[in-house]
């Protein structure tokens, strides 16, 4: 354990002193390359555009190495393999494609991402405004936020450890431990199974990702609710508007924007939701989502390449028209530069 | 003064507010307060009673058998048989007891129980007893159920299981490894590239930043399988592992890449340009200047940056199972939990305490660096993406 600890210690310094490496060997070989001559203005003043030509591009050019070997070839890969076999070898055309339209479980998994679609990004967003209001009006709203944000950097494995101590089953006449159960015990229901209750489990795992978004919500909202300017607030108030009317018709019409971005944000991240379905239920009773059907047809059966990229490509899908809305956004932000 | 601050006057009154507020934070803290405080928990404890219970101590049901018949002393016309429930066992405080299993706290402790037949039982709360009969007893020794207050106890042995035997331990070092690498060199990458972005001139630096923007969104699924054929492939033709750290760095690295480039894009373009450009009349070349005025001016995007990596790198599962080993030197925090959920079903001291184990790193990270964070992600959301 210790020589992994030096090693890894080891691995760090080496790596940032590589890179380093790589931008300063790279600049001063190409100072070398495209000499300035004192002497020779001419040829001096060409060697200085040279390198100011080149120079951008070894600067750029682990990054774009990166970018393309992770992201942009895969992406076109992948796109590639949803036409083949399972092993990449044949091309089957759409026969992947028929499979996955037919098929029980994928269509269950459509489903319940619906599902969820429709009540995290709401949830979050609705709670994280909620929240961001009330504790923007006492004096100790900072720590609320603090403890609220908080499980944000809480791993989505481990908050379903918690989660599913919330919702632990004891059968027979054992004492329930887990505090759902204990709860309904003592105002007089019974005990459930909760994560295994067809259609209902989905809300249980659910509610452990909007327990995680609901501080990231409600930072953003807090910070676009304080950029409102007080004018139109103050007069409001001497129109005689109460605290609701101010609200929904004077405050959340100029934040639309951050809602949006805020709504958007949680969308993608429940499109990829992946780690809370597989160590809650990993899929079982009717809770599969696209993400956790990928992973399984990577590796079910030997692996299935074709139908694993089709899947992938749905939820690619999905996130296409952010994307392209995210683009258009960063070059309009860039023309007013 | 703020917005918000105007509306205080016409809202709802304070007393509301704060009240609501106390119960949504009550609300948020108590998951994670149910595996802290049962991680300290004794193992038989855990299973017997709430956690909720855990500081008040718990009421635990028992068996114990009265002294044989042999041992009665006749005084008068009664038998009577004294001893203490808690012979030979452990001790507590003895809340009811019932001569049947399912009636444990039939009798209240102190008063004498007419049990028929001429039979009275008192058990007092310290376990001691006075068992007597009109007549003489038969048969073997009594046996009776107790509801017993077991006092509340709390054990560090949790801990000491899963970090050694469970091999929570070598996680921690496993994810340390992961996650340490996989922060700083894409840093340093993206660093580069954003100063190229921001500040110097060449074809195709707009559609390199749309690239860059629209690949924040680019989910990891359309990156997985195309990826692990070539890892294996590149494994089978040097004949190395095709799951190994140095993959992980740089899957890691690349994948946080779009949104480093991005933030620190977004910071760097926005620093002063006389700075930038006075440097340059003075004669220093694009790499001195991002060395010495860009790096150290850039500070606290570097910061937001690595905060949100270092998370996300520690909190990964998905990557890790895809690119790295289940071996024992390269199972990580959060592949170890998701096993052990997996082994270890009912048992929550070994659940609970690995958990807290595997959060503690991110909790401490997240409260010590908030104020980064919250930079970070105002920069990455309200601006544009």
């Amino acid at each position: 354990m210790i020589s992994q600890i030096v090693s890894a210690v080891g691995v760090v310094i080496a790596g940032v002193f590589v890179c380093a490496l790589y931008y300063w060997l790279s600049d001063k070989i190409l100072q070398a390359v495209f000499p300035v001559p004192v002497d020779n203005v001419r040829a001096a003043s060409v060697n200085l555009n040279r390198r100011a030509t080149v120079r951008p591009w070894l600067f750029l050019g682990p990054a774009l190495i990166l970018l393309v070997v992770y992201l942009v070839y895969p992406v076109v890969a992948t796109f590639i393999l949803s036409f083949y076999d399972r092993s990449g070898g044949d091309f089957v055309g759409l026969a992947n494609y028929r499979w996955a339209i037919q098929d029980a479980q994928f269509r269950q998994s459509i489903f319940n991402n619906i599902l969820w679609l429709a009540v995290v990004p709401a949830a979050c967003t609705f709670f994280g405004l909620v929240i961001a209001v009330l504790t923007d009006r006492i004096w100790w709203g900072n720590l609320a936020k603090s403890l609220i944000f908080m499980p944000m950097a809480i791993s989505f494995v481990g908050a379903s450890v918690i989660w599913k101590f919330i919702y632990e089953y004891r059968g027979g006449t054992e004492t329930q431990i887990g505090l759902l159960n204990a709860v309904v015990q003592a105002i007089g229901g019974n005990p459930q199974v909760w994560i295994s209750l067809p259609f209902w489990n989905n809300f249980f795992l659910m509610v452990i990702l909007i327990w995680i978004q609901t501080g990231f919500a409600m930072v953003i909202l807090s910070a676009a609710l304080r950029g409102i300017p007080e004018e139109t607030i103050e007069a409001a108030v001497i129109d005689g508007a109460n605290g609701w009317q101010i609200f929904w018709k004077i405050m959340v019409p100029q934040i639309w924007g951050t809602i949006a971005v805020v709504w958007t944000t949680i969308t993608i991240l429940v499109l990829k939701v992946f780690d809370i379905v597989l160590t809650m239920t990993n899929g079982q009773w009717n809770t599969m989502v696209l993400a956790n059907l990928m992973f399984d047809w990577m590796f079910r059966g030997g692996g299935d390449s074709g139908r694993s990229a089709v899947i992938a490509l749905v939820i690619m899908a999905a996130v296409t028209p952010i994307m392209i809305w995210n683009i258009r956004q960063a070059n309009k932000e860039m023309g007013g530069h | 003064m703020s917005a918000v601050a105007s509306l205080r006057r016409v809202g709802l009154p304070r007393l509301v507010v704060h009240l609501s507020v106390l119960v949504i934070c009550i609300i948020w803290l108590i998951p994670t307060l149910g595996i802290l405080v049962t991680s300290f928990r004794d193992a038989g404890q855990i299973a017997a009673s709430g956690w909720w219970t855990a500081f008040t101590g718990a009421a635990e049901t028992s068996a114990a058998r009265l002294g044989d018949p042999s041992t009665a002393k006749q005084n008068g016309a009664t038998y009577v048989i004294t001893g203490s429930v808690f012979e030979g066992g452990k001790g507590g405080a003895v809340r009811a007891f019932g001569t049947r299993v399912a009636a444990p706290t039939e009798f209240a402790v102190g008063k004498a129980a007419d049990l028929g037949d001429g039979e009275t039982l008192t058990i007092n709360e310290d376990g001691s007893y006075t068992y007597s009969k009109n007549a003489p007893f038969e048969g073997r020794g009594k046996r009776v159920y107790l509801s017993v207050a077991t006092p509340p106890s709390f054990t560090t042995e949790n801990y000491r299981t899963v970090l050694t035997s469970q091999g929570i331990g070598q996680s921690f070092v496993n994810s340390l490894t992961v996650a340490v690498p996989a922060t700083i060199i894409p840093i340093l990458i993206a660093a580069f590239a954003a100063y190229a972005l921001s500040w110097m001139e060449f074809p195709g630096r707009a559609l390199i930043i749309a690239l860059v923007v629209g690949l924040i969104v680019v989910p990891l699924q359309m990156s997985l399988i195309p990826l692990l054929k070539m890892y294996n492939e590149i494994g089978n033709f040097f004949g190395v592992p095709s799951r190994s750290y140095a993959g992980i760095w740089l899957a890691h690295s690349a994948f946080g890449m779009p949104l480093a480039i991005y933030l620190l894009r977004n910071y760097i373009a926005g620093l002063p340009r006389e700075i930038i450009e006075s440097a340059r009349v003075d004669g220093a070349s694009d790499f001195e200047i991002f060395v010495k005025i860009i790096l150290p001016l850039s500070f606290p995007a570097l910061a937001s940056f690595s905060i949100f990596q270092f998370l996300w790198t520690w909190n990964d599962l998905l990557v890790a199972m895809v690119f790295l080993g289940t071996g024992k030197d390269q199972l990580v925090l959060t592949g170890a939990l998701n096993a052990l959920l997996g082994s270890m079903g009912g048992k929550w001291e070994i659940l609970t305490a690995s958990a807290f184990i595997t959060i503690v790193v991110p909790i401490i990270v997240f409260f010590a660096l908030q104020r980064y964070l919250v930079r970070g992600l105002l920069a990455g959301s309200v601006k544009g993406g």
